[in-house]
């Protein structure tokens, strides 16, 4: 908590500048022989840190201490559609159960929809404490209104410590919603959690659309709010349930949205890169589409999925589900080759957890090189063919 | 009809590293432009006001008092006016603080029916501030659209596009959406809007304009998470690099991968 305090009695046009080049967020002005802080500040101290010595200080403002005792428990929120639920609510339960370790706190799960008694037994296999069960007709379909009024009245009522949502599009729609109606914080794609022994959920994330990741927290409210995507997370063992199934009732919850939904429009499938086992992955050294003939034996000879990264996506190669990365899908498989990517931060979230990764890039000092197991450093266009030589030599 | 479109200026080059020594960010250039998502919501509504009539469109931007460039070139887009909302008590603003903060700034407008914003931004890169805008404001909102099928005096049609499926809803005004990539093609500013846009002065907001003007709601002070930390992602310390001439390189991939059962 705080701001960013000049010491106007040191500031000259010199020091100003200084200043102005050593923030990254362009939060300096420089107007009238005065240097003031403008609303891109982020408080990230460089300036203080890295600056002219005196002439930045952080202000820290006293702000009164929530009784974080209080609060307890870990929640999942299941997503569920047509009664099935999404796997990542699994996945979560398993994190969820990692950190309740550290913490000594019960991990619980809670389900809004119609029907969905089968959602909660399979909660129960896989250990949670509790699952809360909110059945309505109206909760049928999705509806983020509807929704909302449930969670903030589960929230009210149970004052948990901490609720997971996974980073599907529903949930991304969803877990904001909530998070402004708890007022609270909520940090998006989250790649890593960890927590502390006071209950602090450690979020780790890429930040500033770089290479560069953030550790965030929230230091002073409740609950703390994270959407993570499928597949960060390995889904737990299934145990002899012990827990227990809540029933909810909902006779309190505001049933009324202006949201209709008319229609729904299954999307044909693809194969899911999602489970592939072996990946080819290409990015942007493909130039032409007639480049991606090159890898057509490779392909074959491992009977491999294809991926890509996003540029290739925007150029209409290939369908958006074949996307690796924090925007797309999250991998995980045995094997994965990448051909002419860079490695961004984005990208290789999406990845790192491959069993064996081989990259082949022209640029030594490409970030890809940093996480694969084998970094061949060498120009597609030329250890490709070769390599389709060598393959057709050994049958 | 009136409505609100929120866009924000990012950097145009998102190479940015930590120096490993300092932990320090070194972000590459100064440069900045219009979230390309932001693009997308600023044609959507020049495509709804040519479905209704009367219609008027306000770009708002919340951030230092350089991001009028971005509302600039909304007017010069078709935009009708353009409001910066900007305060030094907004430094530090996550999400729930900018959204916030924005809800206020729409709250002291006061005309809208729609409002809309890009789905994300590739600074922030959240897709939770158009939402959360939407909770404060008690209106509801649908994400991710990919097509506006038809605008009618009290709602409006439109299909959304979620991981496997994808939504047709009737939403009543007054409503958000976010608008996916993609789903039109964002016209230039053109010359003829500059000229007859260039007498128009941008509004400007701060905090003592609000109808909250709690400091304790905005900026830092306003936001429940932190960053903690920036640092690097974690490298591989058993990483073998291969180098030679592309006969030995197809090589050593061929080995590696009979080695690994693969081949
Ligand atoms: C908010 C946000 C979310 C994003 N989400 C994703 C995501 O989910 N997935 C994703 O992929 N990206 C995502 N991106 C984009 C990401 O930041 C990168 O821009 C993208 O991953 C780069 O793709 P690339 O590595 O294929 O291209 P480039 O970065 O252009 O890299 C091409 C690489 O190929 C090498 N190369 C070129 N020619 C040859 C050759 N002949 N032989 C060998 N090597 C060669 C180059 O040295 C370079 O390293 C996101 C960006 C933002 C801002
Ligand atoms: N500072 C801001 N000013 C105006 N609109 C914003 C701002 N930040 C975010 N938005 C809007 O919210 C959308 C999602 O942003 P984000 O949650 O940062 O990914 C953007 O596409 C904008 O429409």
């Amino acid at each position: 908590m705080g701001y960013i305090k000049i010491n106007q009695e040191k500031i000259t046009k010199e020091i100003a500048q200084e200043l102005i080049d050593v923030c990254p967020f362009n939060a300096f002005d420089y107007i009238d022989s005065n240097l003031s802080v403008n609303s891109g500040c982020k408080i990230c101290k460089i300036c203080v840190k890295k600056g002219p010595v005196g002439t930045c200080e952080l202000v820290e403002e006293k702000k009164e201490k929530i009784d974080k005792t209080k609060y307890k428990g870990i929640v999942v929120y299941i997503e569920q559609r047509n009664n099935i639920a999404h796997r990542v609510s699994w996945e979560l339960i398993g994190k969820a159960k990692e950190l309740a370790l550290k913490t000594k706190e019960p991990v619980y799960a809670v389900v809004v929809g119609n029907n969905v008694s089968k959602i909660a037994e399979e909660a129960l296999r896989f250990g949670v404490d509790k699952i809360y069960v909110y059945e309505d007709d109206i909760y049928e379909d999705f509806n983020v209104e509807i929704y909302t009024n449930v969670l903030s009245e589960f929230y009210d009522k149970h004052q948990v410590n901490i609720i997971l949502f996974g980073g599907t599009a529903q949930g991304r729609s969803f877990a904001p919603r909530v998070a402004a109606r708890l007022k609270t914080g909520l940090t998006a794609d989250c790649t890593m959690l960890d927590i502390t022994d006071e209950g602090d959920l450690l979020q780790i994330r890429p930040a500033f659309g770089g290479n560069i990741m953030a550790k965030i927290n929230t230091p002073n409210h409740r609950p703390q709010l994270a959407t993570i995507r499928y597949k960060m997370f390995n889904e737990p063992e299934l145990i002899t349930p012990n827990g227990e199934i809540v029933h909810e009732d909902s006779t309190n919850i505001k049933k009324e949205t202006s949201i209709k939904l008319l229609e729904t429009y299954e999307k044909p499938q693809v194969s899911d890169i999602s489970d592939a086992e072996i990946i080819i992955a290409l990015g942007r050294a493909f130039k032409k589409k007639k480049d991606l003939d090159l890898i057509e034996p490779l392909r074959k000879r491992l009977n491999a999925e294809l991926a890509c990264t996003r540029p290739l996506i925007e150029n209409g190669w290939f369908d958006a589900r074949k996307q690796i990365g924090l925007s797309g899908r999250t991998v995980k498989p045995k094997l994965i080759i990448n051909l002419g990517i860079s490695g961004a931060v984005q990208f290789i979230e999406g990845m790192k957890e491959s069993e064996l990764i081989i990259s082949v890039n022209n640029d030594e000092h490409n970030k890809l090189f940093d996480i694969s197991h084998y970094s061949i450093h060498g120009d597609i266009f030329e250890v490709l063919p070769k390599l389709n030589d060598l393959l057709d030599q050994i049958l | 009809m009136n409505i609100i479109t929120c866009i924000k200026q990012v950097p145009a080059s998102s190479k940015v590293e930590v120096d490993p020594e300092t932990g320090v960010l070194i972000r590459d250039g100064n440069n900045v432009k219009m979230n390309p998502y932001d693009l997308y919501a600023l044609e959507t509504a020049y495509q709804v006001k040519s479905m209704s009539e009367e219609c008027r469109i306000h770009s708002v931007t919340m951030g230092p008092p350089s991001a009028k460039s971005v509302l600039e070139e909304a007017l010069y887009m078709g935009s009708d006016e353009a409001t910066l909302i900007s305060d030094r008590r907004f430094a530090g603003a996550d999400v729930l603080a900018t959204a916030y903060t924005l809800s206020q700034l729409i709250e002291h407008i006061h005309d809208y029916e729609l409002i809309i914003c890009g789905k994300q931004t590739t600074d922030g890169d959240t897709a939770q501030v158009g939402p959360e805008i939407a909770e404060f404001l008690s209106i509801p909102h649908v994400p991710y659209v990919k097509e506006i099928i038809d605008v009618k005096d009290k709602t409006i049609l439109v299909r959304s596009a979620y991981d496997d499926y994808d939504e047709l809803v009737e939403v009543a005004f007054p409503c958000l959406i976010t608008v996916e990539k993609g789903l039109n093609v964002p016209r230039l500013p053109s010359y003829k809007r500059r000229i007859e846009k260039q007498d128009y002065k941008i509004k400007t907001v701060t905090m003592r304009n609000l109808k909250d003007k709690n400091p304790d709601n905005y900026g830092l002070n306003g936001s429940p998470t932190q960053v903690d930390e920036i640092f690097p992602p974690t490298k591989r310390t058993d990483s073998i690099k291969i180098e030679g001439s592309s006969d030995e390189l197809s090589k050593s991939i061929v080995e590696i991968l009979q080695e690994s059962r693969f081949l």
